[in-house]
């Protein structure tokens, strides 16, 4: 008895957050697009940030990597920590960064070049590997990504043939290719049908096993299938963070509560 | 957490609103065929009691076409939160519901069977216990229709008072029989119609507990304070 409770209390511990931002401000110039955020991402969970457009989500996941100082006038203030470093202080090897978070978009995004080139591409930037351990790697992005089955016979080929459910797998093959530890997903599934979209659903399922996921979703039910932690952003400022189950059934926010059941006025 | 504005989606409110509606004429029919019930026992009222047994299919009827709309409201809207818990409240208040009004029939059957009997029995009692649950019943009918938790705590917590009545009667109802063996069979019916009674009671806190969680998301503790146990008790004769 004594054990089963403990073992009971020991899954309800709080993950260890991979990364954690605390007090967390963004500007686009003189506009706060991101308000005082404070949220864990959990290591190896998916987390959903819901909310409606412009009220800062994906902003957050640009912070994340990084990807704001290709503009001026765009800064972000307060803490980003991740293993004991502040990753968005000017310190930091932007590159490296972004090798340890990988970014998967709303369109897929093939090169234009063969599908093996697509995944083999990346991972030249930051590691040297002889002909067979690329290819290996190549071979263990795709199966991991749930692709192989469907390209193996035709990784010479153009990228830009596959379907669009196959090219945004290509891209989380390839974002998953140089080994990151974060996955950011910015509605990774709003151009693809159904079937494809359960396929990208399933992965993140799998995934979660290696890394730690975040992903922007205008879709209610995505995020209530997929995430651990839901966060739902208004206005730049995070309202309510919790585990998806709580969130979807009982949320605390009444802000929540009007989003997801579909009468925010 | 109240619903300051209606759902985007009209025609989504328009089923929310009838499930209300569904819901709402369920629960009076039941309430009124509750208090024919009790009419019947207590008043030894024949007409009551027939009445009372044919609401009962209408009752059935609605609990099935609640249930129909509700599969198909979980399957069409996907509802979350608020109106998840609300529609998922609806699906179990109508088996409870329903459950009560089974309970009423059967009251309403045995009052008839009784009236043939010269009543050995004040039904004072029984009368006082009919009215605390019928006051609880309807308190959380209009619970369910307004949503509202401090109401169904209410209920929930004074269902002990029907519990500690209905061990009194219990009590009294053996005390009769053993006295003599011809008040058997109509204490016997007396003592079902009484535990039918403190059924409803059950199951109005049922409801009561399906109210509170709609309204807070919480779900109550699973024990309600209970009285003596008198009615599990080894009855000896002298």
């Amino acid at each position: 008895m004594e054990t089963a409770m403990s073992a009971r209390e020991a899954a309800q511990a709080p993950p260890v957050p991979r990364i954690m931002m605390e007090n967390l401000h963004f500007f686009y110039g003189e506009t706060e697009a991101l308000k005082n955020i404070t949220l864990a991402l959990p290591q190896c969970q998916a987390t959903g940030m819901i909310g409606p457009s412009g009220c800062g989500k994906s902003t957050l996941l640009r912070v994340l990597n990084r990807m704001y100082d290709l503009y001026p006038g765009q800064r972000a203030t307060g803490r980003v920590m991740m293993d004991g470093e502040n990753i968005i202080s000017p310190e930091i090897d932007v590159n490296r960064l972004r090798s340890r978070i990988g970014m998967v978009f709303q369109k897929p995004t093939p090169f234009p070049m063969s599908v093996y080139e697509n995944i083999a591409f990346g991972v030249r930037l930051h590691e040297r590997l002889g002909r067979a351990a690329m290819d290996e790697r190549v071979e263990w992005s795709l199966v991991r990504a749930a692709l192989w089955d469907e390209v193996k016979d035709r990784l010479r080929g153009p990228a830009t043939s596959l379907s669009g459910g196959q090219q945004q797998r290509l891209c989380i093959a390839r974002s998953i290719a140089v080994r990151p530890e974060v996955i950011l997903l910015d509605e990774p599934t709003s151009a693809l049908d159904p079937i494809s979209t359960l396929k990208i659903e399933e992965l993140i399922d799998e995934l979660k096993t290696d890394f730690t996921i975040a992903i922007v979703t205008h879709n209610m039910q995505q995020a209530a299938r997929c995430t651990d932690q839901v966060a739902f952003f208004y206005l730049g400022e995070l309202i309510e963070v919790g585990p998806t189950a709580q969130v979807f059934t009982a949320p605390r926010q009444r802000r929540t509560q009007e989003y997801i059941t579909g009468r925010f006025g | 957490m109240n619903e300051p504005a209606g759902h985007i989606v009209k025609s989504y409110e328009q089923e929310l609103k009838r499930l209300a509606d569904l819901m709402a004429e369920m629960g009076g029919l039941v309430e009124s065929q509750m208090a024919l019930a009790a009419q019947a026992v207590v008043q030894q009222d024949g007409a009551a009691a027939a009445r009372a047994i044919e609401i009962d299919p209408r009752v059935d009827a609605l609990e099935r076409e609640v249930e129909q709309f509700v599969i198909r409201l979980l399957a069409l809207r996907q509802p979350v939160a608020n109106d998840l818990r609300k529609i998922v409240a609806a699906l179990k208040i109508t088996s409870d519901l329903e459950r009560i009004g089974d309970y009423s029939a059967n009251v309403a059957k045995r009052s008839m069977i009784l009236a043939q009997f010269k009543m050995p029995y004040s039904l004072t009692g029984i009368a006082h216990m009919a009215r605390m649950v019928q006051e609880n019943l309807k308190a959380v009918i209009d619970a369910v229709s307004e949503t509202d938790a401090a109401k169904a705590i209410a209920v929930w917590r004074s269902d002990q008072a029907v519990d500690d009545i209905y061990n009194t009667i219990f009590r009294e109802l053996i005390t009769y029989m053993i006295e003599d063996p011809r008040n058997i069979t109509p204490c016997t019916h007396l003592l079902f119609i009484a535990k039918n009674l403190e059924r409803i009671g059950d199951h109005a806190t049922n409801i009561a507990e399906k109210v509170h969680y709609t309204a807070t998301g919480e779900t109550l503790p699973e024990t309600r304070p209970k009285g003596d146990n008198s009615p599990y008790a080894a009855i000896h004769t002298p």
